[in-house]
C-alpha cells in the first residue's frame, strides 16, 4: 500500500520539484491560470475521446451524426457540452494566463524559449477550436470554413496552393471535411500534448513559478510540493472541473441548420474568439487583415523577449505601482480610441466616393504605417518624456493590442446586426 | 567510463561534432520525408477532386422575362442574372470576392450585401464599399434565339466592369 502511494508522489515530482517557495504558493501571484488551463485540457481529452466513438466526417453523415449524439446516445449532448465549454474557457483561461505572465513579468531570459512555446499552443489551442467547430457541418462550419480558405487564398506567393490544399480540391467537400478533421483530432492534440509536456518542464527548469528579486541574498522559505503544492492545485482543479459540468448541464453547445452553400445566414459571425478578427477584416484590405497584421502581431510577440530589459520585474503586479497606473491609463485611452476609430472608419466605410480609391494602399499601407508610427511615437514619449521604463512600455504595449481585441470581440459579439451594421443589441429583433 | 569520454572528446573532438552533426542531419531528413509524406497525401485528394471543365450550360429564360435594371436570381446555375440599364445582360456570381460568403441582392437599396464582412456591389457587380478588393466575377453569357444561356463553368474576374462585358441583344 506504502509503496503504491509512495509511486504516484514520484509521477507527481516528475513535473513538479520536491519543493517549492513558500512565495509562489500565493494564488495572487498566479491566479491558477496555468493550472487551469491543464485541466481544461485534460476534460477536453477525455470527452473528446467519447465523442470520436459517434462522430462520422463526411458532409453526409457529420451533422445526422451529430443530431444522433445529442438525441439517442446517453449523456451524448451532456459530453458535448462538457467539450464545447471547456474549449471556450480554454480561450479565456489561455489569453488570462497570457497576460499575467506579462504583467508579472514572468517572459525575461530563463524562460524566453517557454514564452515561445506558450504562443505556439495558444496559436495550437486556437486552431484546435476553429477546426473544431468545422467539424458537425453545420452553417457555421460550413461559412466559416469557406471564409478561411478563402483567407488563405490571400497569402503571397504560395496562397492559392495553399488555398486548394486545405480544402483538399478546387472546391468545397468530402476532402475539406477530412483534412480538418484530421488536424482537429490527430495532429493538434498531439502537438499540444508534446507542447504541453515541454512547458511544464520548462517552468520547472526555470525554477518554478516567477519571483520577486531580493537586494540581499535571503534564504528562501520553501515547502514540500506534496502536499502543499498539489493540494491548492487539486482545490483549484476540481472547483473548475464541477464548474464545466454545471454549465455543461444548464447551457447546450449551439447547432445551427445543416450546412447550406447556398445561402450565408445573415449575419455571419464567427464564434466569439474570432470576432476581433472579423472585425479587422471589416476594415482592412484582406491582405492585410490575413497576413501583414498577424505576421507582424505574432512576430512582435515570439521577438519581445529578446529585447532587452522588456520584462517587468519579476512576481510584482505591473511591475510597480506607477507601473498600475500606466495599465489603467492604457485601458481607458485604448478603449476610447479603439471605439472612435471603429465610428470613425464605419463613416469612411459608407461615404460614396472612397469606394473608388486603391484600398490596398488606403486600408492596408496608410493605416498599417500609421499605427506604426503610432506605436514609436508613443514609445519615445513614454520612455523619454514620461521617463517610463522600456519594461513597462511593452507591458503597456502589449495590454493595448488586448485591448483593441476585447473591445473589436465586444462589438463584434452585441452591436454588429444584420449585413455586419452597427446596431445595438436590443435593436437586433431576437438576434 | 566518464573520462573515457571527456579523453574522447579531449582527443577527437572533429569526429564527434561529425557524428552529432550527421545525427541532426538524419533527423531533420525524417522530419522533411514524414512532411513530403502527408503533402503528397493532401495533394493526391486535391487531384481527385478537381471539377471537370466542361462547358455547363445553364438556361435563364426568354429576353422579354427580365425588365432593365433588375436583378434575377439564378438558383440552378447559383448566379444572377443582371440585367442592365440598357437592356444588355451580366451573369454575376453569388460568391464574394472579398471571402467566398454568398452574396444576396437586397431590392430596396438596389445592391448586393454581404452577410460576413459588409461589402456591398452594384447591379453590375462594382464594389460600392470595402472590404471587397474586386467586382462580382461574371460568366460568359450568350443569347441565342431571344433565349439568354449562361456558361457556369469557369468564373472570369476582373478589375472594373466595362460595358464590353455586357452581352446585348
Amino acid at each position: 500500500m506504502k509503496q503504491s502511494r509512495r509511486s504516484i508522489t514520484d509521477l507527481i515530482l516528475h513535473l513538479h520539484p520536491q519543493t517549492v517557495p513558500r512565495e509562489t504558493l500565493r494564488v495572487t501571484l498566479s491566479w491558477g491560470l496555468g493550472g487551469m488551463a491543464a485541466v481544461l485540457v485534460g476534460l477536453l481529452f477525455l470527452t473528446g475521446i467519447l465523442l470520436l466513438l459517434v462522430y462520422q466526417s463526411s458532409p453526409t453523415n457529420a451533422y445526422a451524426s451529430i443530431l444522433t449524439l445529442t438525441r439517442e446516445v446517453p449523456f451524448g449532448l451532456w459530453i458535448r457540452n462538457i467539450h464545447h465549454w471547456s474549449a471556450n474557457l480554454l480561450v479565456i483561461v489561455a489569453v488570462l494566463h497570457l497576460l499575467r505572465v506579462v504583467l508579472t513579468g514572468a517572459f525575461g531570459p530563463g524562460r524566453r524559449l517557454n514564452w515561445m512555446i506558450g504562443l505556439l499552443l495558444l496559436f495550437l489551442l486556437l486552431a484546435s477550436n476553429f477546426t473544431g467547430y468545422l467539424l458537425p457541418w453545420d452553417q457555421l462550419a460550413y461559412w466559416a470554413v469557406t471564409i478561411c480558405t478563402s483567407m488563405l487564398g490571400y497569402i503571397p506567393l504560395c496562397g492559392p496552393w495553399l488555398q486548394e490544399l486545405f480544402r483538399g480540391g478546387a472546391e468545397i467537400g468530402p476532402g475539406t471535411l477530412a483534412n480538418f478533421f484530421v488536424l482537429h483530432a490527430a495532429f493538434i492534440p498531439g502537438g499540444l500534448f508534446i507542447l504541453l509536456l515541454w512547458h511544464f518542464w520548462l517552468v520547472r527548469k526555470a525554477g518554478g513559478l516567477v519571483q520577486v528579486e531580493r537586494e540581499e541574498p535571503v534564504p528562501v522559505e520553501r515547502v514540500p510540493t506534496v502536499p502543499d503544492l498539489v493540494v491548492r492545485e487539486a482545490a483549484f482543479g476540481l472547483v473548475l472541473v464541477a464548474l464545466v459540468l454545471i454549465l455543461a448541464v444548464v447551457w447546450n453547445a449551439p447547432l445551427l441548420d445543416q450546412a447550406n452553400p447556398g445561402m450565408s445566414p445573415n449575419p455571419a459571425k464567427a464564434p466569439w474568439y474570432f470576432m476581433g478578427f472579423q472585425e479587422l477584416l471589416l476594415h482592412l484590405h484582406p491582405v492585410f487583415a490575413v497576413f501583414v497584421w498577424p505576421l507582424l502581431g505574432a512576430a512582435a510577440l515570439l521577438c519581445v523577449p529578446f529585447w532587452r530589459e522588456s520584462a517587468l520585474p519579476g512576481g510584482v503586479w505591473f511591475g510597480s505601482e506607477r507601473g498600475r497606473t500606466l495599465a489603467v491609463w492604457t485601458i481607458v485611452a485604448g478603449t476610447f480610441a479603439t471605439l472612435a476609430m471603429i465610428l470613425l472608419d464605419n463613416l469612411l466605410l459608407h461615404a460614396s466616393n472612397v469606394a473608388a480609391l486603391d484600398t490596398l494602399v488606403t486600408r492596408g499601407l496608410l493605416p498599417t504605417g500609421l499605427l506604426a508610427g503610432l506605436l514609436a511615437g508613443l514609445y519615445l514619449w513614454l520612455t523619454r518624456k514620461q521617463h517610463y521604463s522600456r519594461a513597462e512600455t511593452v507591458m503597456a504595449g502589449i495590454l493595448l493590442a488586448m485591448v483593441v481585441l476585447v473591445v473589436c470581440t465586444i462589438i463584434g459579439v452585441w452591436f454588429r446586426g444584420a449585413e455586419m451594421h452597427l446596431a445595438w443589441p436590443w435593436g437586433q429583433g431576437g438576434g | 567510463m566518464l573520462d573515457n569520454q571527456n579523453n574522447d572528446t579531449k582527443t577527437n573532438p572533429d569526429r564527434r561534432q561529425f557524428m552529432k552533426r550527421l545525427w541532426a542531419f538524419f533527423g531533420l531528413a525524417a522530419v522533411a520525408e514524414f512532411a513530403w509524406l502527408g503533402l503528397s497525401f493532401m495533394n493526391s485528394r486535391k487531384d481527385r477532386n478537381r471539377p471537370v471543365k466542361t462547358a455547363s450550360i445553364v438556361t435563364a429564360g426568354a429576353v422579354e422575362q427580365f425588365t432593365p435594371a433588375t436583378v434575377t436570381a439564378i438558383p440552378v446555375g447559383q448566379f444572377y442574372l443582371a440585367c442592365l440599364a440598357d437592356g444588355s445582360f451580366l451573369a454575376l456570381s453569388r460568391t464574394c470576392t472579398h471571402l467566398g460568403c454568398s452574396v444576396p441582392w437586397d431590392e430596396e437599396k438596389n445592391q448586393f450585401v454581404c452577410p460576413c464582412h459588409g461589402s456591398t456591389f452594384s447591379l453590375n457587380g462594382e464594389v460600392l464599399s470595402a472590404p471587397a478588393p474586386r467586382p462580382l466575377d461574371t460568366y460568359p453569357v450568350r443569347i441565342e434565339n431571344g433565349i439568354v444561356k449562361v456558361d457556369t463553368s469557369v468564373p472570369r474576374k476582373r478589375e472594373r466592369f466595362e460595358s464590353a462585358q455586357a452581352t446585348r441583344i
